[in-house]
C-alpha cells in the first residue's frame, strides 16, 4: 500500500509525467487551432459526414479547450506541479541558507575553478583584503576557524536564483488554477451529474427550462447578448457546442443608442454603446457609453463592446413585376428579422429579411486596386418559395458605378456556399429604375412587337418604292425575334438560330439578329417613352449603351429566380449592439500568477548563484575556489577575472 | 588602501557616467518634457507614463550600452529635421530632395532595406577573408540600416497624424510595420553581441534571416503596396499596442537570433567554416542568451497581451489561434531553457531545436495569419 502511494506520488511530481502532459496539451492546443472550434454542427456534418462528426463530436474537438479531458489535464498539470514544489522547495531554500563551511582542503583542490596564492603582510591584513574584495564584488561572506589553523572564508552570491525556480512553478499552479476557475468547471460538472444540460431549441429566453439556466450565483461566465437600440434584457447566452445556456444577471441592460464612427476613407473607426444599467439597488440608473477597448464593470460582470448587427430596421421597398406587359409595381413594407409572405397557396412566397447595412465600403474598380469607397445601404433577404426552398438576394439601395456606368445592383444566389451572381439594372436619364421597368414592359408586349417591327421596317428599309413583299418578310422576322427575345432573352434568340439557321451562316445570322434586336430596342424604347408622355430618346451614345445594358439585363432576369425586383425606396435604421458580458474571478489569480512567473523567470535567468571559499593558511598561502550551480562561460569569464585580480590584490 | 585592488574593484553605474552620459540624459529628459507639455493632452494617463518610462529605458540602455547613445540622438535628429522638412504638409514627400530621397518614412526604410542587405554581404565577405577592417565596415552599415529604419518608423508616425489627425497611430500597428520592427530588433540585439563577445564572425548568418525579412518587406510593398499607412480598426485603438508588440518583437526577434547562430553553431560542428567561425561554447553561450532574453520578454508580451485581451475581446485568453500558438511557442522554449539549465543539456541537440524553434516561432508570427482565422486578423495577407 505504501509503496503503490509512494509510487504514484512519484510519478506524479516527476518532470517527466509534467513534460508529457505539456506534450499532450501542446498537440490538443494544435488541434483547437487547425479546427475551427465553435462552429455550427452543421458545418462539421459537411465537413467530415457523419461518421467522422460523431467520432469528433465524442473526443470533443469542437470546442476541446473545454472538453473534459483538457481540463482534467490542466488538473493534473497543476497537481503534478504542486508535487514537484513541495518535493522540492525545501531542499532549494534550504540550499539558499547554507553556507557550506564544512569544505575540506581536499575538497577544494577538486574544483576546476581554482587557484592558489602566496600572500603578503600579516594574516589579519589578507583576511581584511579578501573580505573587502568579496563584498564589493556583493557576495556575502563568513569567515570560521578551519582544521590546522586555517581559515576559511566563505562568500555566496545570487542565491535568490533558486527562488526564480519556485516563483515560476508557483506561478504556473496559480495561473493554471486562475483559469480552471474562470473555465466553465462549476457547469461541466453540473453537467456530468446531469443536472444541467444544453439548450438546443431556437425559443424565447423566458421558456428555456431551468436545467439550462445559469443563475446569478454562477462564479464565473462570459455570455452574449443582442440588444436592438430602445430595448433591454437581463439575461445573456452563452453558446455551448450545439446550442446555449441562458445566463441570468443581476440587473438589467438597456441600449439607448448604438455609434459607428467612420473615418474619412469609409473604414470603421469606432462602435460605442450608451447603455443604461438597472437595478434594484441603484437609487438611479447607471448610464455608461461603452467601446472597444473601454469597457464597463458592474457588480464584477464587465461588458464589452462586442460586434452590432441589425436591430430590426423598418424598409420601405417598391416591388416591381419582372415579367407581363404592363409596368406594375406595388409599394411593400418590410422589417428586418422579420417575415413577409406574399401571394397564396401555391404560388406563395416568404420573403425573409435578414439584414440591412447602411455603410457598405467597397472596392468598385476593375483591377481592385482602386480606392474604398461608401456605396451606400443595401438589403440581404431570402426568398422561399411554399417548398421551402430559398434564395438568397443582396439589393444596393442606390445605383453602383461599375466600368463608368451607373446600375441599380443585385445580386442573387441559389445557397449559401456559391457567389452572388448580379443583376444590373441601367439607371435611365433620370437616374431611376423606371426607365428600364417601361422599356421591358413594352419589350415584353406582343401587342407592342407589331408596331415595333413596322417602325423599324420604316426607318430600316430604303425610303424607295414601297416592297411590301420584302416589308412583310422583315417585319415577320422582327416580331419573331423579339417574341424569342421576350420569352428567354439571348438564350432563347441563339436557340432560335440553331433550330432555323444552317451552321455554316449562324454566325452571320446572329450579328444580323442582334443588330435588328439592338434596332427593335431603339424603337421599342421610344415606344415605351411615348407612353409615358415623355419625348423620344436622342439617338447618341449614351441611349445605345442604356439599351444594350437594358437588353442583357433584360436578357439577366431570366436567370434572377424571382418574377419581381425589390426596390428599397426608404429605411428607418435601427440597429443592435452585441454586448458580450463576462464575470472573471480567476483574473486576479491569473495576473498575480503572471507576476510572479516574471520575476521568477528574471532571477532564474539572470541572477546567477556563485560560492566562493578562500582557505588562509598560517603560512598565508591562499586557496581560491569558484563555484556556480550551472557550468557556463560566464562562470569561466568571471573566474579568470577574479583570478588575476587577486593576483594583484595579494601581491 | 592598496591602490592596485582599488582600481579593480567594480565602479557602480552612476559613478561611471561621464559628462556625455548627463548630457544624453538630459537631452531625453528634455524631450520628453517639452513633448508632454504640447500633447499631454491627447495622451491618457499610460501614454503619459509610457512617454517618461520610454526615455527612462533609453537612458539606461544609453548608459550600459553605449552606441544607442549615438542611435537614439541620430534617429531623433534626423526625425526632428523631416519633421521640420514637412512643415506640415504631406505632400512635400514628393518635393523636398531630403524628404523624397533619404528621410521621409518610405525613403528612410528603403535605406534600411539596402543598407541591410550590402551588410549581410559585407558580413560574408569578411568571413571569408578573416578582414577585421571588412567586419567593422559591416557592423557600420548594419548600424547605419538601423538608424534608417528607425528614423523611418518615426517619420512614418508622423506621416500618419499628417493623412489625418485621427489616423494617426504608432507604426507598429500591422504586418508591414512590424517586420520593420522585426529587422531592426533582430540586428540591435545581434550588434549588442557582438560587441559584447567582441566577435563579427556570426554577422553574416544573423543578417541573413534580416536579410530574408527585408525581401518579404520588399515583396510586400511592390506587389501588395504594404507600405500605405492604414487607419486603425477599433480592436487596436489602445495604449495596450505601443507596449505588446514591441515586447513580443524583442521575444520574436531573439530567437531568430538564437537560431541563426544555431546553424552556425551545427555548420562549425561538423567542420564546416570552424575555423572562420566563434568557439562552439562561444556560440552556445550566445544561443542561450539570446533565448533567455527572448523568452524573458516573449513571457511579458504574451502576459500584457492577455491583460489587453481581458480589455477588448472580454477575456485574458480565448484559446484564439494566435494566442494558442504563442502559448506553444512558450512552451517550447520553457522546454528548451528546461533541459539547459536544469538538466544541464549542451551540444549540438540544443542548436538543433533552436533552428527548429525558429519555425514554430515563424508559424506563430505568420503562419497563424497565412492559415488560421481568428480575433488576431490584423496582419493578413
Amino acid at each position: 500500500m505504501q509503496t503503490t502511494s509512494k509510487r504514484i506520488y512519484d510519478l506524479l511530481s516527476s518532470m517527466r509525467f509534467a513534460v508529457s502532459l505539456l506534450t499532450v496539451l501542446g498537440i490538443a492546443s494544435i488541434i483547437g487551432t487547425v479546427l475551427k472550434q465553435n462552429e455550427p454542427y452543421t458545418n462539421y456534418i459537411v465537413q467530415f459526414g457523419q461518421f467522422w462528426f460523431e467520432v469528433f463530436e465524442v473526443l470533443g474537438l469542437y470546442d476541446v479547450y473545454h472538453s473534459v479531458w483538457f481540463l482534467l489535464i490542466l488538473v493534473f498539470l497543476v497537481l503534478s506541479t504542486s508535487l514537484c514544489i513541495y518535493r522540492n522547495s525545501p531542499t532549494m531554500l534550504r540550499e539558499m541558507r547554507l553556507w557550506r563551511e564544512h569544505a575540506t582542503e581536499k575538497s577544494l583542490r577538486a574544483f576546476s575553478h581554482r587557484h592558489e596564492y602566496q600572500a603578503g603582510g600579516s594574516t589579519e591584513e589578507i583576511k581584511a583584503k579578501l573580505t573587502r574584495f568579496l563584498a564589493t564584488r556583493g557576495f556575502r561572506y563568513k569567515t570560521v576557524a578551519h582544521e590546522g589553523g586555517s581559515e576559511l572564508i566563505v562568500a555566496k552570491a545570487g542565491t535568490y536564483q533558486r527562488l526564480g525556480y519556485i516563483f515560476t512553478h508557483l506561478a504556473i499552479v496559480v495561473i493554471c488554477i486562475g483559469g480552471l476557475i474562470d473555465g466553465n468547471v462549476p457547469f461541466k460538472i453540473q453537467e456530468l451529474m446531469g443536472y444541467k444540460k444544453v439548450e438546443t431549441l431556437d425559443i424565447p429566453a423566458s421558456e428555456v427550462p431551468a436545467e439550462s439556466r445559469l443563475s446569478i450565483a454562477n462564479l464565473s461566465f462570459r455570455a452574449n447578448m443582442t440588444l436592438p437600440e430602445g430595448t433591454s434584457a437581463d439575461v445573456s447566452f452563452m453558446r455551448m457546442r450545439d446550442g446555449y445556456l441562458v445566463q441570468e444577471l443581476p440587473f438589467t441592460v438597456a441600449l439607448k443608442d448604438f455609434r459607428i464612427e467612420h473615418y474619412a476613407t469609409g473604414q470603421p473607426k469606432s462602435f460605442e454603446s450608451d447603455l443604461v444599467i438597472t437595478d434594484a439597488e441603484l437609487a438611479e440608473p447607471l448610464e455608461a457609453t461603452i467601446s472597444v477597448n473601454k469597457p464597463l464593470t458592474y457588480k464584477g460582470i464587465t461588458i464589452y463592446q462586442s460586434d452590432f448587427q441589425d436591430g430590426g430596421s423598418n424598409l420601405d421597398f417598391k416591388m416591381w413585376a419582372l415579367f407581363g406587359d404592363q409596368v406594375v409595381s406595388l409599394p411593400v413594407k418590410g422589417v428586418v428579422h422579420e417575415q413577409l409572405v406574399l401571394g397564396e397557396a401555391d404560388e406563395a412566397v416568404t420573403l425573409e429579411f435578414d439584414d440591412f447595412r447602411k455603410f457598405n465600403i467597397l472596392n468598385l474598380s476593375e483591377d481592385g486596386k482602386g480606392k474604398l469607397q461608401n456605396v451606400g445601404p443595401n438589403v440581404t433577404y431570402k426568398v422561399r418559395d411554399s417548398q421551402g426552398q430559398a434564395r438568397e438576394y443582396v439589393t444596393y439601395m442606390q445605383p453602383l458605378q461599375l466600368d463608368g456606368r451607373y446600375y441599380f445592383v443585385s445580386g442573387m444566389r441559389a445557397t449559401l456556399q456559391e457567389d452572388y451572381k448580379y443583376l444590373r439594372i441601367p439607371v435611365d436619364d433620370e437616374f431611376q429604375v423606371d426607365g428600364f421597368m417601361r422599356f421591358r414592359a413594352v419589350m415584353m408586349d406582343a401587342k407592342a412587337h407589331e408596331l415595333i417591327a413596322s417602325r423599324l421596317s420604316a426607318s430600316a428599309l430604303p425610303a424607295g418604292g414601297p416592297n411590301s413583299e420584302v416589308q412583310e418578310k422583315f417585319e415577320s422576322s422582327v416580331r419573331q425575334l423579339l417574341k424569342a427575345f421576350a420569352l428567354g432573352g439571348y438564350t432563347r434568340v441563339a436557340a432560335l438560330i440553331e433550330e432555323s439557321v444552317p451552321e455554316a451562316e449562324r454566325e452571320k445570322a446572329a450579328q444580323t439578329y442582334i443588330k435588328i434586336i439592338n434596332g427593335a430596342a431603339y424603337e421599342a424604347n421610344n415606344l415605351a417613352r411615348e407612353l409615358a408622355g415623355k419625348p423620344a430618346a436622342n439617338p447618341n451614345e449614351e441611349t445605345v449603351l442604356f439599351l444594350q445594358d437594358s437588353l442583357n439585363s433584360l436578357s439577366d432576369l431570366f436567370f434572377y429566380g424571382t418574377p419581381f425586383y425589390m426596390q428599397l425606396k426608404e429605411y428607418e435604421h435601427r440597429e443592435a449592439s452585441g454586448l458580450q458580458l463576462t464575470r472573471s474571478p480567476g483574473k486576479n489569480l491569473v495576473y498575480s500568477g503572471s507576476v510572479l512567473l516574471v520575476l521568477g523567470i528574471f532571477a532564474m535567468i539572470y541572477i546567477r548563484e556563485r560560492r566562493i571559499w578562500m582557505l588562509v593558511k598560517p603560512d598565508n598561502r591562499v586557496l581560491f575556489a569558484i563555484s556556480s550551480n550551472r557550468k557556463n562561460r560566464d562562470l569561466d569569464v568571471e573566474f579568470s577575472k577574479y583570478q588575476e585580480q587577486l593576483q594583484r590584490l595579494l601581491a | 588602501m592598496n591602490n592596485v585592488y582599488a582600481a579593480d574593484e567594480p565602479i557602480p553605474l552612476l559613478k561611471r557616467l561621464n559628462w556625455q552620459d548627463w548630457l544624453y540624459a538630459f537631452l531625453l529628459m528634455a524631450g520628453s518634457i517639452y513633448a508632454f507639455n504640447y500633447y499631454n493632452h491627447h495622451m491618457d494617463v499610460y501614454e503619459q507614463g509610457f512617454l517618461f518610462g520610454a526615455a527612462l529605458i533609453f537612458i539606461w540602455l544609453g548608459w550600459v550600452w553605449r552606441p544607442v547613445r549615438a542611435l537614439v540622438v541620430g534617429v531623433g535628429a534626423l526625425s526632428l529635421f523631416a519633421i521640420y522638412l514637412y512643415d506640415a504638409n504631406l505632400e512635400r514627400a514628393e518635393q523636398v530632395f531630403f524628404l523624397k530621397y533619404l528621410i521621409s518614412s518610405q525613403s528612410g526604410i528603403m535605406w534600411m532595406n539596402v543598407l541591410f542587405i550590402l551588410a549581410t554581404v559585407i558580413y560574408w565577405v569578411a568571413l571569408f577573408n578573416r578582414s577585421e577592417f571588412t567586419g567593422k565596415f559591416a557592423s557600420s552599415l548594419a548600424w547605419a540600416a538601423v538608424l534608417m529604419g528607425f528614423v523611418g518608423l518615426m517619420v512614418r508616425w508622423y506621416e500618419s497624424y499628417l493623412i489625418a489627425p485621427d489616423v494617426g497611430h504608432i507604426p507598429v500597428s500591422n504586418l508591414y510595420e512590424v517586420f520593420v520592427l522585426f529587422c531592426l530588433i533582430t540586428a540591435l540585439i545581434y550588434l549588442y553581441y557582438e560587441q559584447r563577445y567582441a566577435t563579427r564572425q556570426l554577422g553574416g548568418f544573423v543578417m541573413l534571416i534580416v536579410s530574408a525579412a527585408v525581401g518579404f518587406i520588399l515583396w510586400y510593398i511592390f506587389d501588395r503596396q504594404a507600405h500605405t499607412i492604414q487607419p486603425l480598426v477599433p480592436a487596436l485603438q489602445s495604449y495596450w499596442m505601443k507596449i505588446h508588440v514591441p515586447t513580443n518583437f524583442i521575444g520574436y526577434g531573439a530567437f531568430a537570433l538564437a537560431a541563426m547562430v544555431g546553424v552556425a553553431y551545427l555548420l562549425s560542428s561538423r567542420g564546416i567554416l570552424a575555423s572562420r567561425l566563434p568557439s562552439l561554447d562561444t556560440m552556445d553561450d550566445v544561443m542561450y542568451k539570446s533565448i533567455a532574453i527572448g523568452f524573458a520578454f516573449f513571457t511579458i508580451a504574451t502576459i500584457l497581451g492577455a491583460m489587453w485581451a481581458a480589455e477588448a475581446w472580454g477575456g485574458y485568453w480565448s484559446w484564439d489561434p494566435k494566442e494558442t500558438w504563442a502559448l506553444i511557442v512558450w512552451l517550447n522554449y520553457a522546454a528548451w531553457l528546461h533541459l539547459r539549465l536544469v538538466k544541464g543539456m549542451r551540444g549540438p541537440v540544443l542548436a538543433w531545436w533552436a533552428v527548429i524553434g525558429l519555425f514554430v516561432t515563424t508559424f506563430a508570427f505568420i503562419g497563424v495569419n497565412m492559415f488560421l482565422s481568428g480575433l488576431h486578423s490584423y496582419g493578413e495577407l
